[in-house]
């Protein structure tokens, strides 16, 4: 599905990832974990398609398509979802307004049929009641004053009804305490299946616990240093990272 | 989100921008007490409007272009304009109903989205169509004049309506007023005109289309709308012209009157022709507009501004009744090399009035944008209060915001809090949206919608989903 080939990036001038290679296949789970800096957040936003993120080199095709080559909109349209670290208030525009927008947007870009709107506030609901979100967030601007666990379930909510095939988790345990993370954790979990797969960037092993990946990579000067599973993220809970300056 | 995807994402097309081609019969450019005789003639007005307008006009002679807003623009030569201007199907032969309209003029409006024969218009909207001098046709008169309604040219009111006219014309905004009230009252060629009987809420919306169709003229038109005790009305006017590569001058004065109890809705979309991308051409948009709320009264001026080269204009409320309420919510767009210099006055003459103004300026492309407001308290103006706020939104970096404003109490019990904020459309913004798969020009368009949102939900149902339209297509490549 997903298959990136020495892939080096910079952002501001600043060289982030540096030969950078990984494959996901559908129905997979991967964790990206890796101290601070080591380019985890980057990778996400190359795929993403941020603008002044620069691909400088190697190359990154989802379903046999040159990612690199398409626009932001075009990725989004393609199946690829990224769950924000940080994500941003849009104040007057209402939640429903905007996830109608985003659904016919990509569904129209897609080929699908246009979801009629009584049939979507339908699903918008049962996905906020899914994600523990009163049903009163949808009508509020879009993370307009949420705290900021609303804001990452949030964030869920727009998965679930985006129905990405890759799902892009930038460290979305940040900030949660046990029970939002369990929200959380359930709300991936529910929508894991034999099509879709997750990329789950994250600092901790917490969230592991909760949500059990199939492959963990650990990034470090941004390259990955070393993959296994999910006895590696144990591992490196014990040991923390300042190992990993010996392999890097 | 590049520079460039920005100004791709802001480019505007004017749909609005097409000359209708019409015989005219147009006054030779010029100024002088002759051209407001021949106007006055042509109008076959009374003695006393003739004499009205010819004190405008000596006040005017002795007056001098105002120059402390902040826009710039090359002096305005008066002798060059055209100050009168009208189709020659109108001159010929008044039409005493729409079926006697010249079909160019009905196809100009349909091409417009305002279908003038009362089968297709807007349900629930009586309309009076101005083009360029003269008022082509008003709707629903027959429906409006059961309810005892009065709603016509001003030019007609003149005639029929002498007394109404000469209690009210300019006692809101007196002649002297101000340089450009001055020039309307003296060459003032067409408006709307308004009565609501006592007690009586007018049954539908009313509204006044301005186009300007003809070049070098200017469109110099007056309205006057009075509301009797205990009445309410809503009403709306909405203005476009063609694209032109001179600038043409639109001074209109609007006066409101609210009695006792009343209560004057009033909206504006404006989107005039705002110029091309390098400044060339566009309305110069000077504008005044006041209402009179007497005791209980309240009056309320929502604007939707996208258009003209410069806008200058101060919608404002004296709330010399006692518990008299105005209020002002804006929108302002400016994008290319527009100028906007608006804002409102509130001035709280009467105990416990109470007003509230809501600006949003919204720059883009080399604009600049400045709310200019004065609240002040007058000394009998006991427990009055004022809430303000004004926030600006840029988008780019070449653009411009400013706000000005002025709070003048003399009551120690009056209350006036103002907040003002200044925000960009942040990358962030823009690639949360274009993640969730919006493109470019429907992220900002969704934003600055947002950004609106507390104004627009104060226009009519019928034009607050229009002036969403509007505000897309003035930052969108598209026609909308």
């Amino acid at each position: 599905m997903l298959k990136i080939e020495d892939l080096h990036a910079r952002v501001d001038d600043k060289d982030i990832l540096k030969g950078l290679s990984l494959e996901v296949n559908p129905g997979e789970v991967h964790a990206i974990m890796g101290p601070n800096g080591s380019g985890k957040s980057t990778l996400g936003h190359v795929l993403a398609g941020r603008d002044g993120y620069e691909a400088t080199a190697g190359s990154v095709s989802f379903e046999g398509k040159d990612l690199l080559d398409m626009d932001t909109e075009e990725r989004a349209h393609a199946g690829i979802f990224l769950a924000f670290q940080y994500p941003v208030e849009i104040p007057g525009v209402s939640n429903m307004e905007f996830l109608k927008a985003a659904v016919d947007t990509t569904r129209e870009a897609q080929g699908l049929e246009a979801l009629d709107t009584v049939n979507f506030m339908k699903l918008a609901r049962e996905a906020s009641q899914a994600v523990d979100l009163d049903a009163s967030f949808l009508k509020r601007g879009v993370n307009e004053g949420f705290s900021g666990g609303e804001k990452k379930r949030n964030e869920l909510l727009q998965m679930m009804l985006l129905e990405p095939k890759l799902c892009i988790m930038d460290e979305t345990d940040s900030g949660l305490d046990i029970d939002a993370l369990q929200v959380v954790a359930n709300g991936v979990n529910a929508m894991r299946g034999a099509e879709r797969a997750f990329v789950l960037v994250t600092h901790y092993q917490r969230l592991l616990d909760f949500i059990e990946p199939d492959f963990v990579h650990v990034l470090s000067g941004g390259r990955i240093v070393r993959s296994g599973d999910k006895s590696l993220a144990l591992e490196l809970e014990d040991k923390g990272y300042g190992w990993l300056e010996d392999v890097a | 989100m590049s520079q460039e995807q920005i100004d791709k994402a802001i480019t505007r097309e004017y749909s609005a921008g097409f000359t209708t081609m019409i015989e005219s019969e147009t006054f030779p450019p010029g100024l002088s007490e002759d051209v407001v005789r021949a106007l006055s003639a042509k109008k076959n007005e009374p003695e006393w409007m003739l004499e009205w307008r010819l004190e405008a006009f000596r006040i005017w002679s002795e007056m001098a272009d105002p120059d402390w807003a902040h826009v710039n623009y090359p002096p305005v030569n008066f002798q060059e304009i055209s100050y009168y201007s009208s189709p020659k199907s109108m001159e010929e032969k008044r039409p005493k109903s729409l079926d006697e309209v010249d079909p160019e003029l009905l196809e100009t409006y349909e091409k417009l989205g305002i279908p003038l024969h009362e089968q297709a218009a807007l349900a629930g909207v009586a309309v009076d169509v101005v083009f360029d001098s003269v008022s082509v046709a008003t709707t629903f008169r027959e429906k409006l004049a059961e309810a005892g309604v009065l709603f016509c040219s001003i030019s007609e009111a003149v005639q029929e309506y002498p007394e109404l006219i000469r209690k009210y014309l300019g006692t809101v905004v007196p002649r002297k007023d101000n340089f450009y009230a001055a020039l309307n009252s003296a060459v003032f060629s067409d408006g709307s005109f308004v009565y609501i009987p006592k007690g009586v809420r007018c049954p539908m919306e009313l509204s006044t289309y301005f186009r300007i169709n003809e070049a070098n003229t200017g469109q110099f038109e007056r309205t006057l709308i009075v509301a009797d005790e205990g009445s309410h009305v809503s009403y709306l006017e909405g203005c476009t012209a063609p694209m032109r590569d001179e600038n043409q001058l639109h001074a209109a004065v609007v006066e409101l009157v609210a009695l006792d109890n009343a209560e004057i809705k009033y909206s504006t979309v404006q989107n005039w022709y705002p110029g091309d991308d390098e400044g060339k051409g566009g309305i110069y948009n000077f504008v005044t507009k006041r209402g009179l709320a007497h005791t209980n009264a309240k009056i309320s001026w929502t604007q939707v501004e996208t258009g003209s080269a410069i806008t200058w204009k101060y919608p404002s409320c004296i709330l010399r009744g006692d518990n008299s309420v105005g209020e002002f919510y804006s929108v302002a767009l400016t994008n290319n090399m527009q100028q906007a210099d608006t804002g409102t006055k509130m001035i709280h003459l009467g105990k416990n009035t109470r007003s509230t103004i809501i600006s949003k300026g919204i720059s883009a492309g080399k604009s600049s944008n400045a709310y200019r407001g004065l609240v002040r308290m007058g000394p009998r103006a006991e427990g009055a209060r004022n809430y303000t706020q004004c926030d600006s939104l840029l988008i780019g970096d070449k653009c411009a915001a400013h706000t000005f404003p002025y709070i003048e109490s003399k009551n120690p019990s009056a209350v006036v809090e103002h907040e003002a904020t200044t925000s960009k459309v942040s990358e962030d913004q823009l690639y949360l949206c274009l993640q969730r798969g919006l493109d470019e020009e429907k992220a900002v368009s969704m934003i600055v919608n947002g950004f609106c949102k507390e104004v627009f939900k104060e226009l009519p149902m019928e034009f607050a989903v229009e002036a969403g339209k509007l505000l897309e297509v003035s930052l969108e490549g598209s026609v909308g």
